[in-house]
């Protein structure tokens, strides 16, 4: 059960876990704002939401979210996985920009640089401490 | 209400990650196929310290919903990015994982660059 895992296949599941959080967080946010006359207060509202096809979608890929993210953290650090998925606040920001039309402030440029550099530096580290002897298993 | 809220999530997020590191340290790669991901749902439900972790991140999503009523996007996304810090602190002091200089460099990084994007 202890196949090394390239750092390349690593980084495509990175990609995938970023991709299935930000789309499934919009299908959620995109079904629940047509949903906005209902409150929300209890448990009968939230499963009328859930009948919703896009927030029934957003629940199926936030579950797959969840478990591909515990695939990758078989696979790598915690504190190697959380800055690379921080790639996903970049996705966030370019989804709000192009469903909702919001603006590109210069600040927001320096953030998707800095987020970008700071994945890279991260990148380069060794993705998984190696376990000591009669620990692993 | 808002400092409330955001407590409960950085606690539930560093809980559920910590946790859910350490069961995943512990069982070893996995695949990343649908056999593999249905295997998970089965070890979620048989380990406890994985269930308690996956509760925690249902706990942190639900509170995170509910601060977003209470306060708007550009608090709530860098308060609660913060909690990588802390999680890198602590993947290093509890989980022994190995944080070099250039690690808590680009964690520190990506942190400015969250906080920045939520402007």
């Amino acid at each position: 059960m202890c196949v090394h895992v390239s750092k390349l296949k690593t980084f495509g599941l990175v990609l995938a876990v970023v991709l299935l959080n930000a789309v499934g967080n919009l299908s959620m946010a995109w079904g629940m704002t047509h949903l906005a006359a209902i409150a929300l207060l209890n448990p009968l509202d939230y499963l009328k939401a859930m009948l919703n096809p896009y927030v029934a979608l957003g629940i199926v890929l936030l579950i797959l979210w969840l478990l591909t993210r515990m695939t990758l953290l078989s696979w790598a650090d915690l504190s190697f996985v959380l800055p690379l998925t921080g790639l996903g606040y970049v996705l966030a920001a370019v989804f709000g920009r192009v469903f909702l039309n919001e603006s590109v402030t210069a600040s927001r440029w320096i953030g998707t640089f800095l987020v970008f550099f700071g994945t890279a530096l991260v990148g380069m580290t060794r993705q998984k401490t190696p376990a000591v002897a009669g620990d692993s298993q | 209400m808002k400092w409330l809220l955001l407590a409960v999530i950085v606690v539930a997020t560093v809980l559920g990650d910590l946790l859910q590191s350490y069961e995943m340290k512990r069982s070893g790669e996995q695949a990343a196929n649908a056999r593999g991901l249905a295997r998970l749902l089965r070890m979620i439900v048989s380990r406890p310290f994985l269930f308690l972790g996956i509760v925690c991140m249902a706990i942190s999503f639900f509170a995170f919903m509910a601060l977003l009523q209470a306060a708007p996007l550009s608090f709530a996304v860098p308060a609660s990015a913060a909690t990588f810090v802390l999680e890198t602190a602590l993947a290093k002091l509890v989980l022994k994982e190995e944080v070099g200089a250039r690690r808590a460099a680009g964690a520190l990084l990506v942190l400015g660059g969250v906080v920045l994007l939520a402007r």
